[in-house]
């Protein structure tokens, strides 16, 4: 598979663009790998991409149960950003953004990354000093964080409702010009390509279904196509954390839950830039083919089914209505949902587990499309060296046991509750 | 959404409802350390039935046992509880 370039593009108007190939082989497991990584989203996907170009492993595979980008990473709303307040939360993210804004070169894959600015809305004086704080703290580790009057909102979005007796009176807001969106399913297929054309196999329907051990050890996994041998194994599976961890008798701070998010009809530009608000749970952006994508949050209680609860989406739709009232206008298309990973302190898990050679890539609630590149990265350290990334070091299973939490939102130990 | 049976109030839409925790994951007062982190952070997560506590927040306000199945969401049982039926 060469690389695409303009002049593949112009050689193929000459052949009727026949020469493409498909962008990653379909291989039969081997016996054997150094690594497996389980799931074939974008985290792992990426994971393999890293181990191969960053750590010269090339005996390395991916197992996904379905098919490649069919999970989260299909299913998310695209948004990027690294305006976190905790310092282990930004660094990681704003190592990710970083690579982000190179990815479509490094992978020779357009990503469509849009910094077309992440705004979070203030709607009262308190609203305004935790926003304050959160930018302070990003801009203490150098990460770009701008606080907005109301005039500088209003002119970002002139959509928003922004009159006296609105239903929520925006006072000002905090914005991350360099956040944005990305287009998901080309950083899963971005990923695939690059680490299939360094010799990872990526297998799907190849389902995992259980672990080989020896002694506590797991030295390969039980699969739909078979035993495969394994030096080490990673689970990146998103909301399936839980049970895959399960097979190997470990019980996680983990519970499962659905998110959900729904897209209208295209419409011309009418949102600019990514509009959050967190006294409200809504977040509103406008897609390259120009649907209006919203979410809100959580189904607030545990399941695996991949459908929500309307109820949801409605108290979004209501929200993001009163915040941009011409949104009212438009037809829903679709709603989607996903099974999330909801970690006990609101923050990713990306480390060992008590399990030798078994290692965890999970609990990234709500937010870890946008930590896709920095959580393939410094996964495959951590696959790779046996030991954590500093990045990721803060992350590690054990902080519960601790009392080293990392807790953004201050839910401890309770994230379903808000 | 569900339809939830309360054990008080019959059968109530389940937007009346807040899941609280898993029934497995109430802190006993006596316990130590490591008990105490498990319950309060550790889950069994299946996928399938478990047992959690949910209150009736905007009806009897009562604390109550289900017993739910994760994929379908069927309800296979609701039980009273009481002091006496927690650790
Ligand atoms: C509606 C919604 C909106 C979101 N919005 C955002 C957002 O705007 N910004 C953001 O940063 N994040 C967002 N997220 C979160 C984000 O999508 C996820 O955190 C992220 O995509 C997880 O990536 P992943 O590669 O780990 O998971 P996935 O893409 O889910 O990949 C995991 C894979 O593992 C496979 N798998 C599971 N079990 C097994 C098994 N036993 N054997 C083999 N394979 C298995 C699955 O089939 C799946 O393909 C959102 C999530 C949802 C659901
Ligand atoms: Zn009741």
């Amino acid at each position: 598979m060469g690389r695409y370039s303009a002049f593949s593009l112009l050689r193929g108007a000459f052949n009727g663009q026949s020469h493409w190939q498909p962008a990653w082989r379909d291989p039969e497991p081997k016996k054997t790998y150094d690594i497996i990584v389980i799931g074939g989203g974008g985290h792992g996907l990426a994971t393999a991409y890293y181990l191969a170009t960053v750590h010269g492993l090339r005996n390395v595979a991916v197992l996904e149960k379905g098919y490649i980008g069919g999970g989260n990473t299909g299913r998310n709303t695209t948004l990027v950003r690294s305006n976190y307040r905790l310092k282990p939360l930004h660094d990681f993210f704003e190592f990710g953004l970083k690579m982000w804004e190179h990815l479509s070169d490094e992978l020779n894959y357009n990503v469509m990354f849009s910094p077309r600015g992440a705004m979070f809305l203030g709607h009262s004086d308190s609203d305004m000093i935790r926003l304050a704080e959160r930018g302070d703290a990003m801009r203490c580790s150098g990460i770009d964080a701008e606080l907005l009057t109301r005039d500088q909102v209003a002119k970002i979005e002139p959509l928003l409702d922004m009159s006296r007796d609105a239903r929520f009176p925006i006072v000002g807001g905090l914005t991350q010009r360099r956040g944005g969106t990305a287009r998901h399913d080309a950083v899963a297929w971005g990923y695939a390509r690059g680490a299939d054309r360094q010799g990872v196999d990526i297998i799907q329907k190849c389902q995992v279904t259980g672990f080989i051990r020896q002694g506590d050890a797991v030295i390969g996994v039980e699969t739909t196509r078979g035993p495969i041998g394994a030096g080490r194994v990673g689970i990146c599976v998103a909301g399936h954390s839980g049970h895959v961890a399960a097979m190997a008798g470990l019980k996680l701070p983990i519970e499962s839950q659905t998110l959900q998010a729904l897209v209208t009809e295209g419409v011309k530009p009418m949102v600019q830039s990514v509009v959050m608000s967190q006294s409200l749970h809504c977040y509103i952006s406008q897609s390259d083919k120009g649907g209006i994508v919203m979410g809100g949050d959580p189904d607030n209680w545990p399941s695996y089914a991949q459908r929500g609860n309307p109820m949801i989406t409605e108290g979004a739709i209501a929200q993001a209505i009163a915040l941009i009232p011409a949104l009212s206008r438009l037809r829903m298309l679709r709603t989607w949902s996903g099974v999330t990973d909801m970690s006990f302190d609101g923050s990713p898990i990306i480390g060992k587990t008590p399990v030798p050679n078994l290692f965890l890539n999970g609990g990234w609630c709500y937010g870890g499309f946008k930590g896709t590149p920095a959580s393939g990265y410094t996964f495959a350290h951590t696959l790779a060296e046996g030991e954590p990334h500093p990045l990721n070091a803060p992350f590690d299973l054990d902080r519960f046991r601790r009392g080293d939490t990392i807790d953004e939102n201050g839910v401890g130990p309770m994230p379903n509750h808000r | 959404m569900m339809l939830i049976p309360c054990p008080h109030c019959g059968p109530r839409a389940q937007a009346e409802f807040v899941y609280e925790r898993t029934l497995d994951s109430v802190v006993a007062l006596d316990a130590g350390a490591d008990d105490a982190m498990n319950s309060l952070f550790t889950r069994t997560n299946p996928r399938g039935v478990d047992e959690e506590l949910w209150r009736h927040t905007y009806g009897c306000r009562a604390w109550m046992a289900v017993r739910r199945h994760r994929v379908t969401h069927e309800i296979e049982s609701v039980q009273p509880v009481g002091p006496e039926a927690l650790p």
